[in-house]
């Protein structure tokens, strides 16, 4: 049997108790500051814990990176969706004109915006990176009203933890927390490179969240629902994604 | 039972050689783990870039943009122009999830290695070479190299190098080259993607360093079986050198 100096010893203890009050405070602190992402159950929880958290602590106030115009993509890519649906058809038949975005759930006022109501705010522009999962990316310029915009105007409360929104095409929607949902580079886009949004990209809504992977800018945006409790939409995973097997956070 | 196994066959084996410690439990422990999580990091990789089999340079590409090169496989995404009629299987779920809970394993593995090898002097006593023996016994070493008996309780100048640049040159660079591929992560700190040359260059980047360390994996492999894999082998699970076994 070997020796076990008091070097050893001592590391050693130290290492141990320095990893296990580590462990300690870190979920103490995870579950004080909402650090867990609603699909942290499961053998892939932990991973997902660790990442969700470190980027939440990083990336909390930080800004996606913003492009010259010179580096646009020409032209972009859109990724293909399932067919649209009849709900969808009719609308694009009026030209989009009765599109509606409601937003409910955990705000003081409700209320319903029609595409021309949401054109007519304070219109925020960016050219950014828009990353896909499958690992292609395009970089565009993307325009619309910030999010926090409309979140003030409805009055926001305090106890919301999340924005759910969901797509005009059945069982497609998203949630993001409210440090992405207030983040001021999330935008309701309306507009794409200078122009309308195209119906391929998401047109005429699509919800966008430059600091997370393309999946995450919802196209066809209708409605935005602000909640306490992920548990109660869906399978209670967050998001249409962890119940396909694909992660709820997407900062990566 | 099993114990009553164990405890003879080493019992046999101690009597007759000096047995050497050559391995230290961190550095065994912290091998096998890292081991399971390249393997696993590998796997889904290779399922993440099958969906996507074309590579690029700079901050933006897709399949509307000249790639750098592309490989000749098909691919798990129709929109992805590959020349086979065919599209494999979407795997890239629980890969994504996979790939990066194992690459938490790796990180939090390696630097428990990086602070043991520090403090110990794991990697001044065992892997840094002698300055003075350099050129020429590098020379020496491909001559005669791999021997089966020779010096089985140190490294060589070589091997010292190719450890080194393996655990302070690509385990660092593929991590730095998957943390630049995260918008959040480049959102925080955007030099970690912008000194690389882009996000598309970061992920192109990452391929080249895997590639390279599957080559030292596999190089690993053989050398470890030239040597003779059992007693290697062996000494990285038990802690024991086994050669003087082997030669009596």
């Amino acid at each position: 049997m070997r020796k076990i100096s008091r070097r050893t010893l001592v590391t050693t203890g130290l290492a141990a108790t320095a990893g296990a009050s580590g462990i300690a405070v870190a979920a103490s602190l995870a579950r004080r500051y909402g650090l867990i992402p609603p699909d942290a159950g499961g053998i892939y929880g932990p991973g997902e814990t660790l990442t969700y958290a470190a980027q939440r602590l990083l990336t909390r106030h930080s800004s996606a990176r913003e492009f010259e115009r010179s580096q646009i993509s020409k032209p972009p890519f859109a990724n293909e969706v399932a067919p649209l649906g009849d709900a969808f058809k009719r609308l694009q038949e009026g030209a989009f004109a009765d599109w509606r975005l409601t937003v409910d759930g955990m705000v003081a006022r409700p209320a319903s915006f029609s595409l021309a109501e949401l054109k007519g705010f304070p219109v925020r522009s960016q050219i950014t990176h828009l990353a896909c999962e499958e690992g292609w990316s395009y970089i565009a310029e993307w325009s619309g009203v910030p999010l926090s915009h409309v979140l003030n105007l409805v009055g926001t409360l305090p106890q919301a933890r999340y924005l759910v929104y969901r797509s005009i095409q059945p069982d497609w929607w998203e949630s993001i927390d409210m440090a992405d949902a207030l983040h001021p580079q999330t935008l309701i886009a309306h507009g794409i490179n200078g122009g309308e949004l195209p119906v391929p990209f998401g047109g005429p809504l699509r919800l966008r969240v430059p600091r997370q992977l393309g999946y995450k800018s919802l196209k066809y945006t209708t409605r935005l629902t602000l909640t306490d409790n992920l548990k109660q939409f869906g399978k209670g995973l967050g998001s249409a994604e962890p119940e396909t097997g694909y992660s709820w956070y997407a900062g990566i | 039972m099993a114990d009553s196994v164990w405890g003879s066959a080493s019992a046999a084996a101690v009597p007759t050689v000096t047995v050497r410690s050559r391995h230290s439990a961190v550095v065994r422990a912290t091998h096998w783990i890292t081991t399971l999580a390249f393997l696993a990091l590998l796997v889904t990789g290779v399922e993440i870039l099958i969906s996507h089999p074309r590579f690029y340079w700079g901050e933006a590409g897709n399949v509307l943009s000249p790639p750098l090169f592309k490989l000749p496989i098909p691919a798990s995404r129709s929109t992805v122009p590959t020349g086979y009629g065919y599209v494999l299987p979407d795997q890239n779920g629980w890969s994504r999830y996979l790939h990066f809970q194992s690459a938490w394993v790796a990180v939090l593995t390696g630097l428990l290695y990086l602070c043991f090898g520090f403090v110990t002097g794991h990697f001044r006593r065992n892997l840094l070479p002698a300055r003075a023996r350099f050129s020429r016994a590098i020379a020496q070493q491909l001559r005669f190299w791999p021997k089966r008996t020779e010096d089985a309780g140190s490294y060589n100048v070589l091997q010292r190098l190719t450890y080194l640049m393996v655990i302070f040159g690509l385990f660092p660079m593929v991590i730095w080259t998957g943390l630049a591929m995260s918008p959040a992560i480049a959102s925080a700190i955007p030099p970690v993607v912008t000194i690389l040359g882009g996000q598309q260059s970061a992920r192109t980047l990452h391929f080249f360093v895997s590639v390279l360390l599957v080559l030292f994996l596999v190089i690993h492999i053989v050398m470890v079986g030239l040597s003779g894999f059992r007693s290697r082998v062996g000494a990285m699970i038990t802690g024991r050198s086994a050669a003087r076994r082997e030669t009596t």
